[in-house]
C-alpha cells in the first residue's frame, strides 16, 4: 500500500514541533531565547484577537502591493522603452542590470534623507526593489520574441501600438511573469529591511512588529512575527504567481 | 539598367527588376539571388522551384517586403514594394500561429486589421476559411492541441480570410501526409479559380509545382538564378496523380538536374 504524500511531512512536522517543545519544556535552553512552539502559538493567538498583527500585515501588505504596482507599472513601459531604442538599452538598459545586483535595503538611507521617516520612503525602497527586475525581464523577454510572429503579424498588417499590444507583449508574457515574481520577492526582502531598521512614523508593519519583539525580550513575537513573513510570501506565490505560471504554460502546452 | 527597364508590365501584379539580396553571413557573403527579372502577371499562380539554398524564402521575404533588396526594384503594380502590407500575406515554412490564440482567433487575427469589416462579418468570414480546410470542429483548440499538419491548415486559414490580392506561400504543404496534402492541392485550385487571386508559391515538389503552377519558375543556387520558366498549360482542376501531368515532372526534373550538375561542373 502506497502511503498519501502528505503523510511523511506531517510526521516530520510533529516528530520536530513535539521535539523542539520538550526541549524547551525540559529545560535545556533558556525559554527567553528560544520559546517553545506552543509559546509562539500562543503570541500568535493573542495579537490575532487583540489586532495587533492584522493591522500590522495590512500595513506591510498595502505597501508592499502598491509599491510593487508602481514598480511594475514603471518597470514595464521602461523595459519596453529598452528594447525598441538601442541608445536607451545602452543606458537604462545598463543601468537597470547593474541596479538590480544592488541589494534594495542599500536604498533604505537615501530614501529617509530623501523622503523622512514617512510612508512615501518605503514605497520608494519597495519600488526599487521591484521596478529594475521588471525592466531587466522586460527588455530581454521582448528582445527574444520569434521573429516569426513579428514577420507573420506585420505581413497582416500589425504594426506600431497594434503589434505592440497584440503580438510582442503576449508573446514576451511568459517572460514578464518569471520578471514580476523576481520583483516581487526583491520587494518583500526590501520592505522588511525598511520596516525592521528604521521606524516609519505613518505606519505600524509587521517589521516594525519583529523589531519591537526584540527590545522587549519577546522571542515568541520574533519568531511569530518571521512566521507570518514567511506565509505572507507562500501564499502570494499560492494564490497569485503559481495559477498565473500555470495557467499561461498550459494555455500554451509548454 | 535605364530607368525604362523598370517599366511595369501592366498586366503584371509583382514586377521583379535585376533583383539581388546579399547576405553577410559568419560564412562569408553569399549572393542568396543574383539579377532576378520576373513579372508576375494579375491572377496568376506562380510556383518557385529549386534545390533548397537557392534564394526561394529570400525571394518571398522580399515580395512581402519583410526584407529590403541590395539592388533592382520590387513593385506591386504601380508602387514599390518597401514594407509589409496587408496586400500581401505571406503564409510561412513553419506554422507561425501565434499560440496565446486559439484557431479561430488566429484566423481572425488578420480580419480584424481590416477596418471595413463589421465583427460579425469577421467572425463568418474566419468559420468559413477554418471549415474549408476542414477544422470546422477545432477553432477552439489551441495551436499545441493541433497536429502539425491541422497547424499548417489553420495558418492557411488566416493567410486566405483578409482575402489579400497577392498570397505568397513558402512550401506550405511540406509538413503534411499526403492525404491532406492532395485535400489542400484541390482547396487552393478552387480559392485560386473562384477569387482570383495572384499566387506565389515555393516549393522543392516539383509534382506539386506542376500541379498547381501556371507556372514553374526553375532557381539554381550559388548564386540564386533563374534558370527556366515551364508553362503548364493543363486543364483546372488538376489532380496529382494524372499521368499527363507526371509526364510534365518527370520534363521538369530532367531539366533541373541537368542545371544542377552543370553547375556542378562549373564550380569544379
Ligand atoms: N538571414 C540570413 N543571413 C545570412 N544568410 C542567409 C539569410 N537568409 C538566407 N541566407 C542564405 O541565402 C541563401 C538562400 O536562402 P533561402 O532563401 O532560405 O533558400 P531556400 O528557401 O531556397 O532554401 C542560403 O545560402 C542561405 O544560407
Ligand atoms: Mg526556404
Amino acid at each position: 500500500m502506497k502511503l498519501p504524500r502528505f503523510v511523511i511531512p506531517t510526521l516530520v512536522a510533529v516528530i520536530f514541533l513535539g521535539g523542539w517543545e520538550w526541549f524547551v519544556r525540559a529545560e535545556h535552553v533558556n525559554d527567553v531565547l528560544v520559546p517553545a512552539p506552543s509559546q509562539i502559538l500562543k503570541w500568535f493567538w493573542d495579537s490575532l484577537l487583540n489586532g495587533e498583527l492584522l493591522s500590522a500585515t495590512w500595513v506591510t501588505m498595502r505597501r508592499l502591493i502598491i509599491g510593487f504596482a508602481i514598480g511594475a507599472a514603471l518597470g514595464v513601459p521602461l523595459g519596453a522603452l529598452c528594447a525598441r531604442v538601442r541608445w536607451i538599452r545602452d543606458t537604462l538598459g545598463v543601468l537597470a542590470l547593474g541596479l538590480q545586483t544592488l541589494p534594495s535595503v542599500c536604498w533604505v538611507p537615501l530614501a529617509l534623507l530623501w523622503f523622512g521617516q514617512e510612508e512615501s520612503a518605503v514605497l520608494f525602497v519597495v519600488v526599487m526593489g521591484t521596478i529594475w527586475a521588471v525592466v531587466i525581464a522586460v527588455q530581454e523577454s521582448v528582445l527574444n520574441v520569434q521573429p516569426l510572429y513579428l514577420r507573420a503579424a506585420m505581413t497582416m498588417g500589425s504594426k506600431g501600438w497594434h503589434l505592440w499590444l497584440r503580438v510582442i507583449f503576449p508573446a514576451a508574457l511568459p517572460g514578464i511573469l518569471s520578471g514580476m515574481k523576481q520583483g516581487w520577492a526583491f520587494a518583500w526582502r526590501s520592505l522588511m529591511a525598511a520596516e525592521i531598521f528604521v521606524v516609519i512614523l505613518t505606519g505600524f508593519g509587521l517589521g516594525s512588529l519583529l523589531h519591537a519583539g526584540r527590545e522587549l525580550l519577546r522571542m515568541d513575537q520574533v519568531m511569530g512575527v518571521m512566521t507570518v513573513v514567511v506565509l505572507v510570501g507562500l501564499l502570494a506565490d499560492l494564490i497569485f504567481f503559481s495559477p498565473l505560471e500555470r495557467w499561461l504554460r498550459r494555455s500554451r502546452g509548454l | 539598367m535605364t530607368p525604362a527597364s523598370y517599366k511595369a508590365n501592366p498586366l503584371a501584379a509583382l514586377t521583379l527588376r535585376n533583383v539581388t539580396k546579399r547576405f553577410n553571413g559568419a560564412a562569408g557573403c553569399v549572393t542568396a539571388l543574383d539579377d532576378i527579372t520576373l513579372d508576375v502577371k494579375e491572377g496568376e499562380f506562380l510556383v518557385l522551384v529549386g534545390p533548397s539554398g537557392c534564394g526561394k524564402s529570400t525571394l518571398l521575404s522580399l515580395l512581402a517586403g519583410l526584407d529590403q533588396v541590395d539592388e533592382g526594384a520590387i513593385r506591386l503594380g504601380d508602387e514599390p514594394v518597401r514594407s509589409p502590407g496587408r496586400d500581401r500575406l505571406v503564409m510561412f515554412q513553419q506554422d507561425a500561429l501565434f499560440p496565446w490564440l486559439n484557431a479561430l482567433e488566429n484566423v481572425m487575427f488578420g480580419l480584424r486589421l481590416k477596418p471595413d469589416l463589421t465583427e460579425a462579418e469577421r467572425l463568418e468570414s474566419a468559420r468559413y476559411y477554418l471549415s474549408l480546410v476542414g477544422l470546422a470542429d477545432k477553432e477552439k483548440a489551441r495551436p499545441h492541441e493541433l497536429s502539425g499538419g491541422m497547424r499548417q491548415r489553420v495558418a492557411l486559414a488566416r493567410s486566405l480570410a483578409p482575402n489579400p490580392r497577392v498570397l505568397l506561400m513558402d512550401e506550405p504543404f511540406s509538413a503534411l501526409d499526403a492525404l491532406t496534402r492532395d485535400q489542400l492541392y484541390r482547396d487552393i485550385q478552387d480559392i485560386f479559380t473562384k477569387r482570383k487571386k495572384t499566387i506565389v508559391l515555393v516549393t522543392h515538389n516539383i509534382r506539386e509545382a506542376v500541379c498547381l503552377g501556371d507556372r514553374v519558375v526553375l532557381l539554381s543556387p550559388n548564386p540564386g538564378r533563374i534558370r527556366q520558366i515551364f508553362d503548364i498549360k493543363l486543364p483546372r482542376p488538376r489532380r496529382i496523380n494524372d499521368p499527363e501531368l507526371a509526364s510534365l515532372a518527370a520534363e521538369v526534373t530532367d531539366a533541373l538536374s541537368s542545371h544542377l550538375s552543370s553547375s556542378q561542373e562549373g564550380l569544379a
